[in-house]
């Protein structure tokens, strides 16, 4: 008998054949309930129960207002990154029409690739019905791709809400802004928005202001007591500058945290997030109240993937 | 002497035809043919792969050579293009952007071959990189080195070609690809105020004067005559204060409006084409009517234009309407007959203050360069209100929407169906040709003259055109001139505007009903219905493909646009990485047989020969089963002017294909 489709899938991308990475995300976007075991296989099989380790590769959030450069800079952070021999996954998320259900994804007309570079996949996605935020398939995705790519960046946008959301998936998130904006100043003294670990300032090429801008941030962290966000000016129009400094710092911030731990009560939050909304009050009163249940889920086994520990919660609220 | 008749008849403005196909040798011909009938200036129109700098044997110039107009690799093809016409005499607008700065220096070198000064040369090069950004897509480099080649091309012509326009600011593509008239006017002067401020920061302050004499602009003239020549009278009064307010120019003749006009080709119909005809005499009535905002050069389209390329005759029509026009009619007879009118005051009153207002959106932006992103939105977003108009029927299109019962045509009956059909052996022969004048010149020293080339153009204080010309006259090519500018540069790929436009929502029942079947198939398939949606070859001529997008978004799908410029292997790559289920190509260019073939091979090749294939664009009748034959699923024409019927095909198409059933 073959393998089932999803733990076929998964089994490939943890041996970074990255030919099935299309395959997968098709899988891991798909709602058909007949999909929902072969969803789950193949999350499990990339999970680090299964690879006994945690997937190697470095999940990188970028966000940022529209307009500030994300694209432009998307594409020749994947081009440097690329010349480094690499692998990298990119998805760029854009917002649904509440309206219509549909979604324009224009990123990809942004960014420049070589169709013969199998190392390199840009996938598009839409946030679909989901209230204000990312896609149940990103977080998926994500994980998944980190077991194939060496980089896997997701790119989002707005500021404010979203980077919140992008730091329940990313190992580092990067917000992108434009020299000229106060937003991210205000945002980030006010605190709406959470401090970064690596705050870009595009369009270096404008020269003093954007040096201004950076030694603004700067300060503005330092008095937060910010000390470990880096903040980098780069430059994506040519000569591109900055993008190499970008990288150790996106680099040198995967290095400095635990992720290990981090992943791991990321997936805690979110099985229990995803808990609730599947069985609701209930299900959580059967795990003896949010307070057990913020407990409980501390106990289970921190490799396993969401939908397991999702499945184990169950288990637990029925015993 | 009354004050209603002109001493003397004006003298007509100059008669061009915007021609160029195949090879160099087979345009002179043409040329020629057309200076016997009566024009009075030439209009180059160059091929795809010449505007965007890639020589012919590049793969992205692979179907698009000779096809839009002529293959110019290098100075023997300009040798030859321009044999046995007079140079010193000649006025000749090159409609050439990206690589214009190159294509003057190979013009300068074969005037002089011709024993001209440039000195004595006239006439002009398009060079409007913003428009390309925002309606037309033959830019090559980023928007800040383009600005600077068209900064260095002003800078040098005004003191070296004295008589040359440098750059013709084109207001044209802004309403094919749907502005209103106010975006028009607002669009082309906050345009001008770029390029003019980029040129102070090259020039001695005082040719400033010069410099903003020597700015003439392209424009459109729509159907609605009357409302298109109140346009033209408010931009001239806006570029005299633009002059004297902002630039310090004293001398009234420095401030003159000056333009040449197509006149609108998006009005045009596939369907009861001969009805063009018509329009294109009211459109060239907008253009001449009014002495003082009357075109200075007048290039017509031909009735055809949405059927496939024109032929000489088709052409020849176009230029004997300008000749009725001039020389049966007493139009030229007249001082301007609208001064004193209530309705042209009127008219022109609410265009400048419209256009002020939306000036002053482009400034705040940071200017037109900045402003390129808010503009390219706002455009879709016009488009998608007209097309919406034209569904509705609140625009009337005769042949289109209204009086749609016909007679058969016998314009079109011939073999080729009444157009021109470019030989598809011109782009081997090209190729070859091009093989055989790189084995016969002096290599080192094309290879001295583009590292001369590169090095200028890592210096920003140097102007580009000296090298330029060197190089040209060293027998570089338009591939390798652009390809070291390319190196130096970087690309660009522009904004695409799409997602901004607004939704077409508000009491469209047609419309709800094919979003609650867009949710039926994809709740079926188990993702939501996914859409391709891209331009193969070099044609960047979005404007269809942008408003398939965005009406398929408001069908509920999600919609992956890729934009111009595409390759078969990277379409074949996108559609199999964003696991699509179907694929939408837009081709406007004629290369629709070469290109659509070697996608659905890429398709195969990469795995995803199963994913349907429809296309869109002016696909000739007779083209279409040999497309289908390649394994297209459906062609869509300029006469399929519903978009949401189209959407709801392919809606079934991928219902089809996915083995979902037919809804009860």
């Amino acid at each position: 008998m073959t393998e089932p489709r999803g733990s076929a899938l998964g089994h490939r991308l943890a041996e970074r054949d990255l030919t099935a990475a299309p395959d997968a995300l098709n899988l891991l976007e798909s709602s058909a309930s007949a999909d929902s075991a072969d969803r789950q296989d193949l999350l499990k099989a990339t999970s680090p129960a299964v690879l006994g380790h945690e997937p190697a590769g470095h999940v990188v959030g970028i966000t940022g207002p529209p307009g500030a450069g994300k694209s432009t800079l998307i594409s020749v952070l994947v081009r440097e990154l690329r010349a480094a021999d690499r692998s990298v996954a990119v998805i760029a998320v854009d917002p649904s029409s509440k309206r219509s259900g549909g979604s324009l994804l224009g990123d990809r007309a942004r960014i420049d690739f070589d169709p013969a570079d199998k190392n390199l996949l840009i996938r598009s996605m839409a946030t679909g019905d989901r209230l204000g935020g990312l896609a149940r398939p990103t977080r998926d995705a994500a994980a998944a791709l980190s077991a194939a790519y060496d980089v896997v960046i997701v790119e989002t946008v707005g500021v404010g809400q979203s980077e919140t959301e992008i730091a329940d998936i990313a190992d580092t998130v990067c917000v992108v802004v434009q020299p000229a904006s106060g937003d991210a100043l205000q945002f980030i003294k006010s605190g709406i928005m959470e401090i970064p670990d690596v705050l870009v300032v595009t369009k270096a090429d404008l020269g003093q202001i954007a040096q201004r801008a950076r030694r603004d941030l700067h300060a503005a962290l330092r008095s937060l007591g910010a000390t470990k966000t880096s903040v980098v000016a780069v430059s994506s129009v040519p000569p591109a500058s900055g993008i190499s400094d970008l990288i150790d710092a996106v680099d040198a911030h995967g290095e400095s945290v635990d992720l290990v731990t981090e992943r791991a009560a990321r997936r805690r939050a979110q099985a229990l997030t995803e808990f609730a909304e599947e069985h609701g009050r209930k299900g959580m009163t059967a795990l003896g109240g949010r307070r057990a249940a913020v407990k409980e889920v501390k106990t289970l086994d921190p490799t396993l993937d969401v939908p397991q520990m999702v499945a184990e919660l169950l288990r637990r609220a029925e015993s | 002497m009354s004050d209603h008749r002109l001493p003397k008849p004006d003298r007509p403005w100059m008669m061009r035809t915007y021609a160029g196909h195949s090879t160099a040798a087979k345009s002179n011909e043409l040329y020629r043919g057309n200076l016997a009938k009566g024009q009075t200036g030439l209009s180059i129109a160059f091929d795809l792969p010449t505007q965007t700098g890639y020589d012919a044997g590049d793969e992205l110039a692979r179907g698009e050579v000779g096809k839009v107009g002529v293959p110019v690799a290098h100075r023997g093809d300009m040798k030859v293009l321009l044999d046995g016409i007079p140079l010193d005499q000649m006025n000749t607008s090159m409609t050439i952007n990206a690589t214009a700065a190159w294509l003057l220096g190979l013009y300068i070198v074969a005037a002089e071959e011709q024993g001209a000064t440039e000195d004595q040369l006239q006439g002009t090069t398009q060079n409007d990189i913003i428009k390309e950004f925002l309606a037309r897509g033959t830019y090559a480099f980023p928007p800040a080195p383009s600005m600077r080649l068209i900064a260095d091309m002003v800078a040098y012509t005004v003191t070296n070609v004295p008589k040359w326009n440098p750059i013709n600011i084109c207001s044209y593509h802004l309403q094919e690809a749907g502005a209103t008239p106010i975006q028009e006017i607002a669009y082309a002067m906050s345009n001008a105020i770029a390029v003019l401020d980029a040129v102070r920061d090259r020039v001695d302050e005082s040719l400033m004067p010069q410099v903003f004499s020597r700015i003439s602009f392209f424009v459109n003239a729509g159907v609605r005559f009357i409302e298109e020549h109140a346009k033209l009278r408010a931009m001239s009064i806006l570029w005299d204060e633009l002059g004297r307010e902002r630039y310090g120019v004293t001398d009234d003749k420095l401030r003159r409006f000056r333009y040449g006009v197509q006149v609108n080709s998006l009005g045009l119909t596939e369907a009861q084409p001969e009805n063009n005809v018509q329009r294109i005499v009211l459109e060239t009535l907008a253009v001449t009517l009014g002495r003082d905002a009357r075109a200075r050069a007048i290039q017509l389209p031909a009735w055809n234009e949405a059927l496939g390329l024109p032929r000489p005759w088709d052409q020849q029509w176009s230029l004997r309407i300008q000749q009725v026009m001039a020389f049966e009619t007493d139009i030229l007879d007249y001082p301007d007959i609208f001064e004193g009118s209530k309705v042209m005051d009127g008219l022109v009153a609410e265009m400048l203050e419209g256009s002020r207002a939306e000036m002053a959106v482009v400034a705040e932006h940071g200017g037109a360069v900045e402003a390129v992103p808010y503009m390219k939105a706002e455009l879709v977003e016009s488009h998608r209100a007209r097309i919406r108009k034209i569904e509705t029927g609140e625009m009337k299109v005769v042949g289109i929407n209204d009086y749609r019962e016909t007679e058969h045509s016998p314009l079109t009956d011939d073999s080729e169906g009444g157009i021109l059909v470019v030989d598809s052996a011109v782009e081997a022969q090209q190729t070859e040709a091009l093989v055989k004048w790189r084995s016969e010149r002096d290599q080192a020293a094309v290879d001295a003259a583009l590292a001369e080339v590169a090095r200028v153009a890592e210096t920003p204080d140097e102007n580009i055109m000296p090298s330029t010309i060197a190089a040209a006259r060293a027998g570089a090519t338009t591939g390798e001139w652009s390809a070291t500018l390319r190196n130096a540069f970087g690309e660009y790929r522009a904004p695409t505007g799409v997602g901004e436009a607004a939704g077409s929502f508000a009491g469209d029942e047609e419309l709800e009903g094919l979003r609650d079947e867009v949710d039926r198939v994809s709740e079926a398939i188990g993702r939501r219905i996914r859409i391709l949606v891209g331009k193969p070859g070099l044609d960047g001529h979005s404007n269809g493909a942008e408003q398939i997008a965005v009406r398929a978004r408001d069908a509920g799908m999600d919609v992956v646009y890729e934009g111009i410029r595409l390759t078969p292997s990277q379409i074949a790559a996108s559609a199999v990485q964003e696991g699509v289920h179907v694929i939408g190509l837009s081709i406007l260019s004629g290369s629709h047989r070469e290109l659509i073939p070697s996608v659905i091979g890429a398709l195969k090749e990469a795995g995803a020969g199963d994913v349907p294939v429809v296309v869109g664009g002016i696909i000739p009748d007779q083209d279409v089963p040999e497309l289908t034959a390649a394994g297209v699923a459906a062609v869509y024409t300029p006469k399929d002017y519903n978009l949401t019927e189209i959407i709801s095909e392919i809606v079934a198409l991928v219902a089809e294909r996915n083995g979902v059933a037919q809804s009860a």
